[in-house]
């Protein structure tokens, strides 16, 4: 069976740093942080990380109230970044119903916020002759999905994975696997977050989350680091519009880049701690699918959350199929970690690293861990010529995922 | 409560609730063509008029064949003992 190309033509994002892609690869490059103080943490009793990555300027409002009942956060962020992506590729509002196009897109959860809205409602009194309609479509876990499809007529397969941190590298994946074998000519995929303390609070009683830097907010998370003491919890959403390369051509969009190969693999050793052999395990078969060697690849975008475990395991891993051959960065710490968003969020910044031919430094790496060395850590940006670039997101539950991106070249 | 005061807590109620503008909200507006309430709309309009006046409507038969503003008034009015 010959598979089809597949190509990125359009980018939405909504994140900490900025409402769209522009701003958040200015933001990238600039060294900016979405790190933020929440006050609001403190009111939670126990919980010790005072910080977040939150999204900033967002009216929910500008959707009408008939798709926006239905929304939560996310679902708003996931159908704002949905036009942006459409409106970027100059997708044909015309194909939006004609079941060509799909939509991939998942988050950790259905929203804890309206979740926790309506017990704090319902154990007043156990009734609920209170609940409104919209409610069970902000708790579903399909939400973001079905609301972009529903506000935008979209009228091909919708599907809604969900993998925590590894949500919307899956779905990126997802996407690519269904236009490679024709299933749909095109895919809005990608994955959203939304901001909640009950997050902060799932890697803090974990000893995960980071805590001492609730001072001095840009300083963490700190991937790699020597002083990095782990996640800052971020929200927002990340969509990517991927279509089949041949069709693409034929309308005449703008490809941004490609993307040549994808792996999931589950990593039985722990449900919550990671397994340097099972990482580098998913790279080799992203590799395989891509039909490239380590030798193709020009950068490697880590997930490197910033927690004590993780990194050291990554950067293993890493080392093990890349030496000190290959620059290695991680975007956390300008976007904290984005969970389910955080795939789709990075890999836009990879997008742009492609055009600007520009490789963006991992934000507060100033000391490497030891235990962090032998790969190239790249502490600065540094323009170079990059094509190919090999991005890893891990997932609790033992979700590995691996993506690889190419520039493409009209050849 | 006069009969003016029922209709504005009803209006401003649904006003509120469905973000709609004032000036369409007329008696003779029908709810889904005038208004563009659709069936989920009417299952939280009950939920809204129960919160405002304190009754309990869900199971009424009359609730099923408003159409119009005014219908809600009238029902409204009848269940507060203003009118019939």
């Amino acid at each position: 069976m010959e598979l089809n190309s597949v190509v990125v033509t359009g980018v939405g994002t909504i994140s900490p740093l900025g409402n769209d892609f522009s701003q958040l690869l200015d933001g990238l490059i600039a060294g900016r942080s979405g790190v933020c103080e929440i006050t609001e943490l403190e009111q939670v009793g126990g919980l010790r990380s005072r910080l977040g990555a939150p999204v900033k300027g967002v009216d929910p409002k500008q959707i009408p109230r008939k798709f926006r009942r239905s929304m939560s956060n996310m679902s708003v962020y996931a159908y704002l970044a949905s036009q942006q992506a459409l409106s970027m590729a100059d997708y044909p509002k015309g194909q939006l119903g004609s079941g060509d196009l799909g939509v991939v897109i998942g988050s950790t959860l259905g929203s804890t916020a309206t979740s926790e809205n309506f017990f704090k409602d319902y154990f007043r009194d156990y009734s609920l002759e209170r609940m409104r309609t919209g409610l069970f479509f902000q708790m579903m876990g399909h939400s973001c999905a079905a609301n972009v499809a529903q506000s935008l007529g979209i009228t091909g397969r919708v599907f809604a994975p969900s993998a925590a941190c590894a949500t919307s590298s899956q779905a990126i994946g997802h996407a690519y696997e269904q236009i490679a074998m024709g299933r749909q000519q095109a895919i809005l995929c990608g994955g959203s977050e939304e901001f909640h303390p009950l997050t902060v609070a799932t890697f803090d009683i974990m000893h995960a989350a980071s805590t001492n830097f609730n001072q001095q907010p840009e300083m963490t998370p700190r991937p790699f680091d020597k002083r990095r003491d782990g996640i800052v919890c971020g929200e927002g959403c990340g969509v990517l519009l991927l279509e089949n390369k041949i069709s693409a051509q034929q309308r005449g969009a703008n490809i941004l880049a490609e993307v040549i190969g994808f792996a999931t693999a589950s990593d039985t050793s722990s449900i919550a701690s990671p397994d340097v052999g099972a990482m580098a395990g998913c790279m080799q078969l992203a590799l395989q699918d891509a039909g490239l060697t380590a030798n193709d690849i020009d950068y490697v975008n880590a997930h490197a959350t910033g927690t004590d475990v993780g990194d050291i395991a990554e950067a293993e891993a890493i080392a093990q199929i890349f030496s000190t051959r290959v620059p290695v960065s991680s975007l956390k710490g300008h976007l904290g970690h984005t969970l389910a968003a955080s795939g789709a969020l990075e890999l836009s910044g990879c997008i742009g690293m492609l055009q600007q031919q520009q490789l963006i430094g991992t934000l507060n790496l100033d000391q490497v861990d030891e235990r962090c060395s032998g790969i190239a850590h790249l502490q600065q940006n540094c323009s170079q010529p990059v094509r190919t670039i090999l991005k890893n997101n891990f997932a609790m539950g033992g979700i590995n995922t691996t993506l690889i991106l190419r520039s493409y070249l009209n050849d | 409560m006069t009969e003016a005061e029922v209709i504005e807590l009803i209006d401003s109620s649904l006003a509120e609730e469905f973000e709609l503008d004032r000036k369409d909200m007329v008696p003779e507006a029908n709810i889904y063509e005038d208004l563009g309430l659709d069936s989920l709309d009417t299952v939280d309009m009950v939920i809204v008029l129960e919160g405002a006046f304190a009754f309990k409507i869900r199971e009424e038969e009359a609730v099923r064949a408003i159409r119009k503003l005014e219908d809600i008034h009238h029902f409204v009015l009848s269940k507060t003992g203003q009118n019939s």
